[in-house]
Protein backbone atom coordinates (compact mmCIF):
# COMPACT_ATOMS: atom_id res chain seq x y z
CA UNK A 1 0.00 0.00 0.00
CA UNK A 2 1.17 3.50 -0.82
CA UNK A 3 2.10 5.35 2.34
CA UNK A 4 -0.06 8.38 2.96
CA UNK A 5 1.46 11.74 3.84
CA UNK A 6 -0.22 13.62 6.69
CA UNK A 7 -2.32 16.51 5.37
CA UNK A 8 -1.24 18.60 8.38
CA UNK A 9 2.26 19.15 7.00
CA UNK A 10 4.27 21.83 8.78
CA UNK A 11 1.24 22.78 10.88
CA UNK A 12 1.84 19.63 12.93
CA UNK A 13 4.41 20.72 15.53
CA UNK A 14 4.80 18.35 18.49
CA UNK A 15 5.19 20.13 21.81
CA UNK A 16 3.19 22.03 24.39
CA UNK A 17 1.59 25.41 23.65
CA UNK A 18 -0.76 28.04 24.99
CA UNK A 19 -1.76 28.65 28.58
CA UNK A 20 0.06 25.96 30.52
CA UNK A 21 -0.66 27.40 34.00
CA UNK A 22 -2.63 24.24 34.86
CA UNK A 23 -0.83 21.97 32.40
CA UNK A 24 -2.17 21.20 28.96
CA UNK A 25 -5.96 20.86 29.09
CA UNK A 26 -6.12 18.83 25.90
CA UNK A 27 -3.92 16.68 23.73
CA UNK A 28 -4.21 17.00 19.96
CA UNK A 29 -3.13 14.18 17.67
CA UNK A 30 -3.78 13.01 14.16
CA UNK A 31 -5.62 9.69 14.40
CA UNK A 32 -6.47 8.93 10.79
CA UNK A 33 -7.24 5.21 10.54
CA UNK A 34 -5.82 3.15 7.68
CA UNK A 35 -9.30 2.68 6.21
CA UNK A 36 -12.25 5.06 6.30
CA UNK A 37 -15.39 4.06 4.40
CA UNK A 38 -18.95 5.24 4.15
CA UNK A 39 -21.65 2.59 3.86
CA UNK A 40 -25.09 3.75 2.72
CA UNK A 41 -28.26 1.69 2.40
CA UNK A 42 -30.86 1.93 -0.33
CA UNK A 43 -34.37 2.68 0.98
CA UNK A 44 -35.61 -0.24 3.07
CA UNK A 45 -32.18 -1.87 3.48
CA UNK A 46 -30.89 -0.03 6.54
CA UNK A 47 -31.28 -3.00 8.89
CA UNK A 48 -29.57 -5.38 6.46
CA UNK A 49 -26.74 -2.90 5.96
CA UNK A 50 -26.04 -2.41 9.66
CA UNK A 51 -26.11 -6.21 10.01
CA UNK A 52 -23.48 -6.52 7.28
CA UNK A 53 -21.29 -3.93 9.02
CA UNK A 54 -21.64 -5.89 12.26
CA UNK A 55 -20.63 -9.11 10.51
CA UNK A 56 -17.55 -7.56 8.92
CA UNK A 57 -16.32 -5.56 11.92
CA UNK A 58 -17.51 -7.81 14.76
CA UNK A 59 -19.07 -4.76 16.41
CA UNK A 60 -22.59 -4.53 17.80
CA UNK A 61 -24.18 -1.47 16.17
CA UNK A 62 -27.28 0.01 17.85
CA UNK A 63 -30.03 1.17 15.47
CA UNK A 64 -30.79 4.58 17.01
CA UNK A 65 -29.95 7.78 15.09
CA UNK A 66 -26.44 8.99 15.93
CA UNK A 67 -25.57 5.64 17.49
CA UNK A 68 -22.12 4.16 17.15
CA UNK A 69 -19.59 1.83 18.66
CA UNK A 70 -15.88 1.82 19.35
CA UNK A 71 -14.14 -1.54 19.12
CA UNK A 72 -10.59 -2.75 19.28
CA UNK A 73 -10.10 -3.10 15.53
CA UNK A 74 -12.77 -0.83 14.08
CA UNK A 75 -15.20 1.98 14.82
CA UNK A 76 -18.57 2.74 13.25
CA UNK A 77 -21.17 5.43 13.76
CA UNK A 78 -24.35 6.67 12.16
CA UNK A 79 -24.01 9.83 10.05
CA UNK A 80 -27.53 9.88 8.63
CA UNK A 81 -30.54 7.60 8.17
CA UNK A 82 -29.15 4.33 6.79
CA UNK A 83 -25.63 5.77 6.49
CA UNK A 84 -22.57 4.86 8.54
CA UNK A 85 -18.95 5.90 8.73
CA UNK A 86 -16.82 2.81 9.33
CA UNK A 87 -13.09 3.01 10.03
CA UNK A 88 -10.47 0.42 10.80
CA UNK A 89 -7.62 -1.62 9.46
CA UNK A 90 -6.33 -2.25 5.98
CA UNK A 91 -8.73 -4.19 3.77
CA UNK A 92 -11.89 -3.09 5.61
CA UNK A 93 -13.40 -1.43 2.51
CA UNK A 94 -12.91 -4.56 0.42
CA UNK A 95 -14.55 -6.69 3.10
CA UNK A 96 -17.48 -4.26 3.37
CA UNK A 97 -17.89 -4.19 -0.40
CA UNK A 98 -17.99 -7.97 -0.44
CA UNK A 99 -20.58 -8.12 2.36
CA UNK A 100 -22.82 -5.33 1.09
CA UNK A 101 -24.37 -6.34 -2.21
CA UNK A 102 -25.28 -3.73 -4.81
CA UNK A 103 -28.98 -4.20 -4.15
CA UNK A 104 -28.47 -3.54 -0.42
CA UNK A 105 -26.40 -0.38 -0.57
CA UNK A 106 -23.08 1.18 -1.47
CA UNK A 107 -19.64 1.34 0.10
CA UNK A 108 -17.39 4.28 -0.70
CA UNK A 109 -13.76 4.15 0.34
CA UNK A 110 -12.80 7.54 1.80
CA UNK A 111 -9.39 6.58 3.21
CA UNK A 112 -7.62 9.16 1.06
CA UNK A 113 -10.37 11.76 1.34
CA UNK A 114 -10.74 12.20 5.09
CA UNK A 115 -8.45 12.90 8.02
CA UNK A 116 -9.28 12.17 11.64
CA UNK A 117 -8.09 14.64 14.26
CA UNK A 118 -8.22 13.52 17.87
CA UNK A 119 -8.78 15.77 20.84
CA UNK A 120 -8.44 14.22 24.28
CA UNK A 121 -8.21 15.50 27.81
CA UNK A 122 -10.22 17.07 30.62
CA UNK A 123 -11.01 20.23 28.61
CA UNK A 124 -11.87 18.51 25.30
CA UNK A 125 -15.62 19.12 25.71
CA UNK A 126 -14.97 22.78 26.51
CA UNK A 127 -12.74 23.34 23.48
CA UNK A 128 -15.15 21.59 21.08
CA UNK A 129 -18.07 23.60 22.47
CA UNK A 130 -16.30 26.71 21.19
CA UNK A 131 -16.34 25.32 17.65
CA UNK A 132 -19.62 23.43 17.32
CA UNK A 133 -23.18 24.19 18.46
CA UNK A 134 -23.60 20.73 19.96
CA UNK A 135 -24.05 19.38 23.47
CA UNK A 136 -20.80 17.51 24.22
CA UNK A 137 -21.74 16.43 27.76
CA UNK A 138 -21.48 12.67 28.35
CA UNK A 139 -25.24 12.43 28.97
CA UNK A 140 -26.12 13.96 25.59
CA UNK A 141 -23.17 12.53 23.67
CA UNK A 142 -22.16 9.13 25.10
CA UNK A 143 -19.07 7.15 24.14
CA UNK A 144 -19.38 5.58 20.69
CA UNK A 145 -22.04 7.95 19.35
CA UNK A 146 -21.44 10.12 16.32
CA UNK A 147 -22.65 13.52 15.11
CA UNK A 148 -22.53 15.01 11.63
CA UNK A 149 -22.16 18.77 11.80
CA UNK A 150 -20.15 21.63 10.34
CA UNK A 151 -17.80 24.32 11.59
CA UNK A 152 -18.56 27.25 9.32
CA UNK A 153 -18.24 25.48 5.97
CA UNK A 154 -15.95 22.69 7.16
CA UNK A 155 -18.06 19.56 7.32
CA UNK A 156 -17.18 17.45 10.35
CA UNK A 157 -18.23 14.03 11.57
CA UNK A 158 -17.46 13.61 15.24
CA UNK A 159 -17.35 10.42 17.27
CA UNK A 160 -16.81 10.23 21.01
CA UNK A 161 -14.18 7.50 21.23
CA UNK A 162 -13.52 7.74 24.95
CA UNK A 163 -14.67 9.40 28.15
CA UNK A 164 -12.64 12.53 27.37
CA UNK A 165 -11.77 11.84 23.76
CA UNK A 166 -13.31 12.75 20.40
CA UNK A 167 -12.25 11.91 16.83
CA UNK A 168 -13.20 14.54 14.27
CA UNK A 169 -13.34 13.41 10.64
CA UNK A 170 -12.89 16.29 8.19
CA UNK A 171 -12.22 16.50 4.49
CA UNK A 172 -8.51 15.95 3.98
CA UNK A 173 -8.11 19.19 2.04
CA UNK A 174 -9.56 21.13 5.00
CA UNK A 175 -7.63 19.19 7.64
CA UNK A 176 -4.74 21.65 7.98
CA UNK A 177 -7.03 24.67 8.26
CA UNK A 178 -9.21 22.90 10.79
CA UNK A 179 -6.18 21.70 12.75
CA UNK A 180 -4.96 25.29 13.07
CA UNK A 181 -8.45 26.33 14.18
CA UNK A 182 -8.42 23.55 16.78
CA UNK A 183 -4.99 24.68 18.04
CA UNK A 184 -6.20 28.29 18.27
CA UNK A 185 -9.30 27.20 20.21
CA UNK A 186 -7.11 25.21 22.63
CA UNK A 187 -4.70 28.10 23.38
CA UNK A 188 -6.89 29.07 26.33
CA UNK A 189 -6.66 25.66 28.02
CA UNK A 190 -3.11 24.89 26.90
CA UNK A 191 -2.50 21.95 24.58
CA UNK A 192 -0.01 19.30 23.76
CA UNK A 193 0.55 18.14 20.20
CA UNK A 194 1.88 14.64 19.80
CA UNK B 1 -33.62 29.69 14.69
CA UNK B 2 -33.33 25.97 15.45
CA UNK B 3 -34.69 23.21 13.24
CA UNK B 4 -35.24 19.91 15.09
CA UNK B 5 -33.86 17.43 12.56
CA UNK B 6 -35.55 14.03 13.00
CA UNK B 7 -32.15 12.32 12.81
CA UNK B 8 -29.77 14.78 14.48
CA UNK B 9 -31.97 16.63 16.96
CA UNK B 10 -32.19 20.44 17.22
CA UNK B 11 -29.55 22.18 15.10
CA UNK B 12 -28.81 25.77 14.16
CA UNK B 13 -30.38 27.01 10.94
CA UNK B 14 -26.90 27.68 9.51
CA UNK B 15 -26.50 23.90 9.01
CA UNK B 16 -29.56 23.81 6.76
CA UNK B 17 -30.15 24.99 3.22
CA UNK B 18 -33.54 26.05 1.96
CA UNK B 19 -34.85 23.90 -0.87
CA UNK B 20 -38.03 25.71 -1.77
CA UNK B 21 -41.78 25.73 -1.46
CA UNK B 22 -43.19 22.26 -0.73
CA UNK B 23 -46.74 23.12 -1.77
CA UNK B 24 -46.10 23.09 -5.52
CA UNK B 25 -47.14 20.17 -7.71
CA UNK B 26 -45.17 19.54 -10.87
CA UNK B 27 -47.39 19.32 -13.97
CA UNK B 28 -47.33 16.14 -16.03
CA UNK B 29 -43.97 16.33 -17.92
CA UNK B 30 -45.86 15.64 -21.17
CA UNK B 31 -48.14 18.60 -20.57
CA UNK B 32 -47.88 21.63 -22.85
CA UNK B 33 -50.18 23.78 -20.70
CA UNK B 34 -48.16 26.99 -20.61
CA UNK B 35 -50.12 28.50 -17.74
CA UNK B 36 -49.66 25.40 -15.55
CA UNK B 37 -45.90 25.39 -16.17
CA UNK B 38 -45.64 29.15 -15.65
CA UNK B 39 -47.43 28.82 -12.30
CA UNK B 40 -45.21 25.91 -11.28
CA UNK B 41 -41.95 27.64 -12.15
CA UNK B 42 -42.66 31.26 -11.18
CA UNK B 43 -45.75 31.79 -9.06
CA UNK B 44 -45.57 31.49 -5.28
CA UNK B 45 -48.33 32.24 -2.80
CA UNK B 46 -46.02 33.97 -0.21
CA UNK B 47 -48.25 33.34 2.82
CA UNK B 48 -47.92 35.35 6.04
CA UNK B 49 -48.11 32.49 8.53
CA UNK B 50 -48.03 28.73 8.24
CA UNK B 51 -45.94 27.54 5.32
CA UNK B 52 -44.76 24.15 4.10
CA UNK B 53 -41.22 24.06 2.73
CA UNK B 54 -38.29 21.78 1.95
CA UNK B 55 -34.98 22.15 3.79
CA UNK B 56 -31.85 20.04 3.49
CA UNK B 57 -29.69 19.34 6.53
CA UNK B 58 -26.68 20.01 4.31
CA UNK B 59 -24.26 20.53 7.21
CA UNK B 60 -25.35 17.38 9.03
CA UNK B 61 -27.05 14.14 8.03
CA UNK B 62 -27.74 15.53 4.52
CA UNK B 63 -31.37 14.38 4.41
CA UNK B 64 -34.12 16.48 2.89
CA UNK B 65 -36.80 17.57 5.34
CA UNK B 66 -40.38 18.71 5.05
CA UNK B 67 -40.69 21.63 7.47
CA UNK B 68 -43.84 23.49 8.50
CA UNK B 69 -42.76 26.99 9.51
CA UNK B 70 -44.61 30.14 10.48
CA UNK B 71 -43.22 32.85 8.21
CA UNK B 72 -44.18 35.59 10.69
CA UNK B 73 -42.64 34.15 13.86
CA UNK B 74 -40.19 31.57 12.39
CA UNK B 75 -41.73 29.01 14.73
CA UNK B 76 -41.08 25.50 13.43
CA UNK B 77 -44.39 23.68 13.78
CA UNK B 78 -43.50 20.29 12.31
CA UNK B 79 -40.50 18.52 10.80
CA UNK B 80 -40.44 15.20 8.96
CA UNK B 81 -38.15 13.47 6.50
CA UNK B 82 -39.14 14.39 2.93
CA UNK B 83 -38.81 10.70 2.04
CA UNK B 84 -41.93 9.43 3.77
CA UNK B 85 -40.64 5.90 4.44
CA UNK B 86 -37.88 7.26 6.70
CA UNK B 87 -40.42 8.67 9.14
CA UNK B 88 -41.37 5.22 10.40
CA UNK B 89 -39.18 4.46 13.38
CA UNK B 90 -37.50 7.88 13.37
CA UNK B 91 -36.23 9.16 16.68
CA UNK B 92 -33.80 11.66 18.03
CA UNK B 93 -30.32 10.66 19.16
Amino acid sequence: MVERISPLGEAFRPGTYGNLAEGPGVTLTEATPVTIAEAAAWPGSAVALSGAIETVTGLSLPAAPGAGVVGGGAVAFSIGPGRYLVAGAEGLSTKLQAAISLDMGTVTDLSHGRAALRIAGPRAEWVLSKLFALDFSPAAFPVGEGRATAHHDIFAQIQRTGGEQFDIYVFRSFARAFWQELCAAAEETGYEVR
Amino acid sequence: MLIPCPHCGPRDVSEFSYQGDATRTRPDPASTDVKAWHDYVYNRSNPAGRHSEYWQHAGGCRTHLLVTRDTLTHEIQAVAFARAALNEGAGKP
